[in-house]
C-alpha cells in the first residue's frame, strides 16, 4: 500500500502535472507554439541572418573580410581590452566582495551603491567621463598634453571606458555567494593557524571558484562586446582604436554589408562561446551553491 | 596550559555583548559556560580564540598576555557549532589544514591525521567530503580538526547544538572520554544546563554579559548565587512574600526561617526545587496538609501539583517507584514539608 502510494506520487512528480494545475490541451499547445515563434523571430532567426549574410559572397570572402589587416587590428584590440578589463575587474570585483561580505566599516552601503553605478549609467555617458577628463579640453588635458601622453582616442581610454563598464560583474556575482558562505570557514582556518594568504587561497577562493569564473565569463562577453562607451573614446582610428564592433559599425556605414556581417559572425561566435562555458559553469556553480545542510542562524552572542 | 581573563568588555553598536568578566581556568580542566542566548557566552569564547577584539581587559594564556595576539599565535583549538569543515576539502585535508599551513612534512601530517582518525572512531572516511557525513561524524571531524595542531587550549561553541538528542548523548559521553585521554584544558559553550553538569567539572554561568555564578555542578545547583541562576537552574518553585516578623515568613501555611538581618516587611522571593517538597500520604513531622490536584509523568519521576489552600499550589516531584508504593493519585489528601529553600530579597 505504502509503495504504490511512493509510485504514484513519483510519477506524478515525473510525467504530467496534476489535473488541477493544468490548462487544456489546446492552451497548452497555443503557449507552446506562440513561444518557440517567438523565439524563433528574435533568437534564431537574426542568428542565421548573420551567417547567411556573412557567407553570401562565399567563403573566400568571408575569410578576406577577417583576415584584412583593420580587422586583424580590430581583433588583437578587442582581445587586449578585454584581458585588461578581465584582469583587473577580477581583482577589483574579489577585494570589494571580500571587503563587503567580510567586515564591518562605515560606508558599506555607498560602496555597494557605486558598484552598481555603471549599470545605471549609460555607456554613452560613460565614454563622456573620460573624455571629459582626459579630453583636450578636459580637466587634466592640458597637463596630458604636456607631457605627451595619449589617453583618449588611444588604447588607454578605451581600456578604461571599458573597465568602467564591466566594473560590476565580478563583485556583483560574488557578493551573495561570499554573503551566503558567511566568514566560518575563514574563521576557522585563522584559528588554525592559517595566515590571511593561506586563508584565501585555501579557503576562500576555492569556495568562490566556480561563482568567479562566472563572473569573468560576464565580464569577459561585455568588455568584448562594449559598443557605446568605446565608441565615444576611440576616435574610430582604422587599424589603430577600433575594435570589433566599432569595426563592424564602420563596415556596415560604408554598405560593406558581407564584411560587416563577416565581422558581426566572429562577435557571434564569442556569444555563443560565452553561452557554453556559461552553461558548463553554471552547473558547477549550481552544485557549489548546495551547502551542507545547517541551520542559517547562529548565535553571535 | 591555564586561561585567564581579567575584567573583559565587549559591546557591538552599544549592546553590551559581554560585560566586566573575569575567570581562570587551571590547566587540563574541563569548564562549561552556561547562559541563555545572548548572554555573550559566545562572545566570551570568541575572544579567548582571538575571533573578536575584546573592548577593555585582558586575556592571559599560560601566564602570557594574549589580549590582541592574531588567533594564529594562540595556539588555540576551536569548534564552531555548525562544525565550519572546509567543504571542499576531504576529511583527511580538513584535519591535515592545521598541518599544513605549519609546513609540517608530508610523513608528520599522515600519521597525525591517522592517529586523529582513529581517535574519532573515523578511519576509513579520509576521503570523504563533509557532505557525506552525519551530523554527528562531522562535528567529530572538527574536533580532530581542531586538536590536530595540538592546542593548548579547546574551546567549543555549541559544539551540539546542531545535533539532535540521542546524537548529543553520545557525543557527550566522547567528549568526556577524549578530554580524559588529551587532558586539554576545555571550555565550552552551551545553553544546555544537563550538558553543562554531566560533562563539565565547573562550570560558569553568563546572564546578560556577566558572570553570575562559577562553581561546581552541586554548588550552582544546591547553592544558586543570584535570582538568575535560582530560576535558571533545574526546576524550580519559587514564591512571593515578605518577612513577616524578624527571622521569619510566612507563605499560605508554609513558615520559612530567613536571615535574621532582613528587614520586616521586606519583599523576598524564596525558590525551592520540586524535589526538596517531602510529601506523604500520612502525617510524619513539620508537615502541612495539602490536596493532590494534578499529575503529570514525567519518566522516571513523577510531578504532583498540590493544593495548600487559599488558592496556592506548589510543584511537587518524586520518584516513580516510590510516588507508585504510596499509590498518591488525584485529589488524595497528603502532607508536605519544604526541606530545602533559598530566599532572595526583591527589589522594593
Amino acid at each position: 500500500m505504502k509503495e504504490t502510494l511512493i509510485v504514484t506520487l513519483q510519477s506524478q512528480q515525473i510525467g504530467e502535472p496534476a489535473r488541477a494545475l493544468t490548462e487544456p490541451r489546446w492552451i497548452r499547445w497555443a503557449l507552446i507554439v506562440l513561444a518557440l515563434l517567438f523565439i524563433g523571430f528574435f533568437l534564431f532567426l537574426p542568428l542565421a541572418q548573420v551567417f547567411t549574410a556573412a557567407l553570401e559572397k562565399g567563403a573566400g570572402y568571408y575569410f578576406e573580410a577577417i583576415r584584412e589587416p583593420a580587422a586583424l587590428s580590430a581583433i588583437k584590440l578587442t582581445l587586449i581590452t578585454a584581458f585588461f578589463s578581465v584582469v583587473f575587474n577580477s581583482v577589483f570585483g574579489l577585494a570589494s566582495a571580500w571587503a563587503i561580505t567580510k567586515f564591518r566599516f562605515p560606508g558599506k552601503n555607498l560602496l555597494i551603491t557605486l558598484i552598481d553605478l555603471p549599470f545605471t549609467v549609460s555607456p554613452v555617458v560613460s565614454g563622456l567621463i573620460y573624455v571629459l577628463l582626459f579630453g583636450l579640453q578636459g580637466l587634466l588635458g592640458p597637463w596630458l598634453r604636456e607631457h605627451d601622453i595619449h589617453i583618449i582616442f588611444a588604447l588607454p581610454g578605451i581600456v578604461l571606458a571599458t573597465l568602467f563598464v564591466t566594473f560590476p560583474f565580478v563583485s556583483r556575482e560574488l557578493i551573495p555567494l561570499m554573503q551566503e558562505q558567511g566568514s566560518e570557514e575563514e574563521e576557522a582556518a585563522m584559528v588554525l593557524g592559517a595566515s590571511g594568504w593561506q586563508t584565501f587561497w585555501r579557503v576562500t577562493l576555492p569556495n568562490i571558484q566556480w561563482g568567479l569564473l562566472y563572473g569573468v565569463i560576464l565580464c569577459n562577453a561585455r568588455a568584448m562586446g562594449e559598443f557605446g562607451a568605446v565608441s565615444v573614446v576611440s576616435g574610430h582610428i582604422r587599424g589603430l582604436t577600433n575594435t570589433l564592433p566599432l569595426h563592424v559599425e564602420i563596415l556596415y556605414n560604408e554598405y560593406n554589408f558581407t564584411a560587416a556581417f563577416a565581422v558581426a559572425s566572429l562577435l557571434t561566435f564569442l556569444a555563443l562561446l560565452t553561452l557554453l562555458a556559461k552553461a558548463l559553469v553554471g552547473s558547477k556553480y549550481a552544485q557549489e551553491r548546495v551547502v551542507l545542510p545547517t541551520t542559517l542562524e547562529s548565535d553571535l552572542l | 596550559m591555564s586561561i585567564e581573563v581579567r575584567n573583559l568588555c565587549k559591546h557591538f553598536n552599544g549592546f553590551k555583548a559581554v560585560q566586566d568578566v573575569s575567570a581562570k581556568l587551571e590547566t587540563g580542566s574541563l569548564t562549561a559556560l552556561l547562559g541563555p542566548s545572548g548572554s555573550g557566552k559566545s562572545t566570551l569564547l570568541r575572544m579567548i580564540a582571538g575571533l573578536e577584539i575584546p573592548d577593555s581587559g585582558e586575556i592571559h594564556l599560560t601566564g602570557r598576555e594574549a589580549t590582541y595576539a592574531s588567533a594564529k599565535e594562540r595556539n588555540v583549538g576551536f569548534v564552531f557549532q555548525h562544525y565550519a569543515l572546509f567543504k571542499h576539502m576531504t576529511v583527511f585535508e580538513n584535519i591535515a589544514f592545521g598541518l599544513r599551513v605549519r609546513k609540517q612534512s608530508e610523513k608528520e601530517i599522515t600519521d597525525r591525521v591517522y592517529e586523529l582518525l582513529s581517535l574519532i572512531q573515523l578511519k576509513g572516511y579520509e576521503k570523504r567530503y563533509p557532505a557525506q557525513l552525519s551530523g554527528g561524524q562531522r562535528q567529530r571531524v572538527a574536533v580532530a580538526r581542531a586538536l590536530a595542531p595540538r592546542p593548548e587550549v579547546l574551546l567549543l561553541d555549541e559544539p551540539f547544538g546542531a545535533l539532535d538528542a540521542k546524537v548529543r548523548e553520545e557525543l557527550r559521553e566522547w567528549i568526556l572520554k577524549l578530554h580524559e585521554e588529551t587532558n586539554v584544558t576545555t571550555l565550552f559553550v552551551t545553553h544546555d544546563q544537563q550538558e553543562a553538569m554531566e560533562v563539565a567539572s565547573r562550570i560558569l554561568i553568563m546572564n546578560n554579559g556577566r558572570i553570575e555564578q562559577d562553581g561546581t555542578p552541586i554548588e550552582i545547583f544546591d547553592k544558586p548565587a543570584t535570582h538568575f541562576i535560582a530560576q535558571f537552574v533545574g526546576e524550580t518553585n519559587f514564591i512571593d512574600t515578605e518577612v513577616s516578623e524578624k527571622g521569619l515568613a510566612v507563605w499560605g501555611q508554609f513558615r520559612f526561617s530567613v536571615n535574621p538581618a532582613l528587614p520586616v516587611k521586606q519583599k523576598i522571593r524564596i525558590y525551592f526545587r520540586p524535589n526538596d517538597v517531602y510529601m506523604t500520604a500520612q502525617f510524619e513531622t513539620l508537615q502541612v496538609r495539602a490536596k493532590i490536584a494534578k499529575t503529570r509523568f514525567k519518566g522516571t519521576i513523577i510531578e504532583y501539583k498540590l493544593d495548600i489552600g487559599e488558592d496556592k499550589y506548589i510543584s511537587a516531584q518524586i520518584p516513580k517507584g516510590v510516588a507508585l508504593a504510596s499509590g498518591f493519585k488525584d485529589g488524595q489528601d497528603v502532607y508536605a514539608a519544604i526541606t530545602a529553600f533559598h530566599v532572595f530579597p526583591l527589589e522594593s
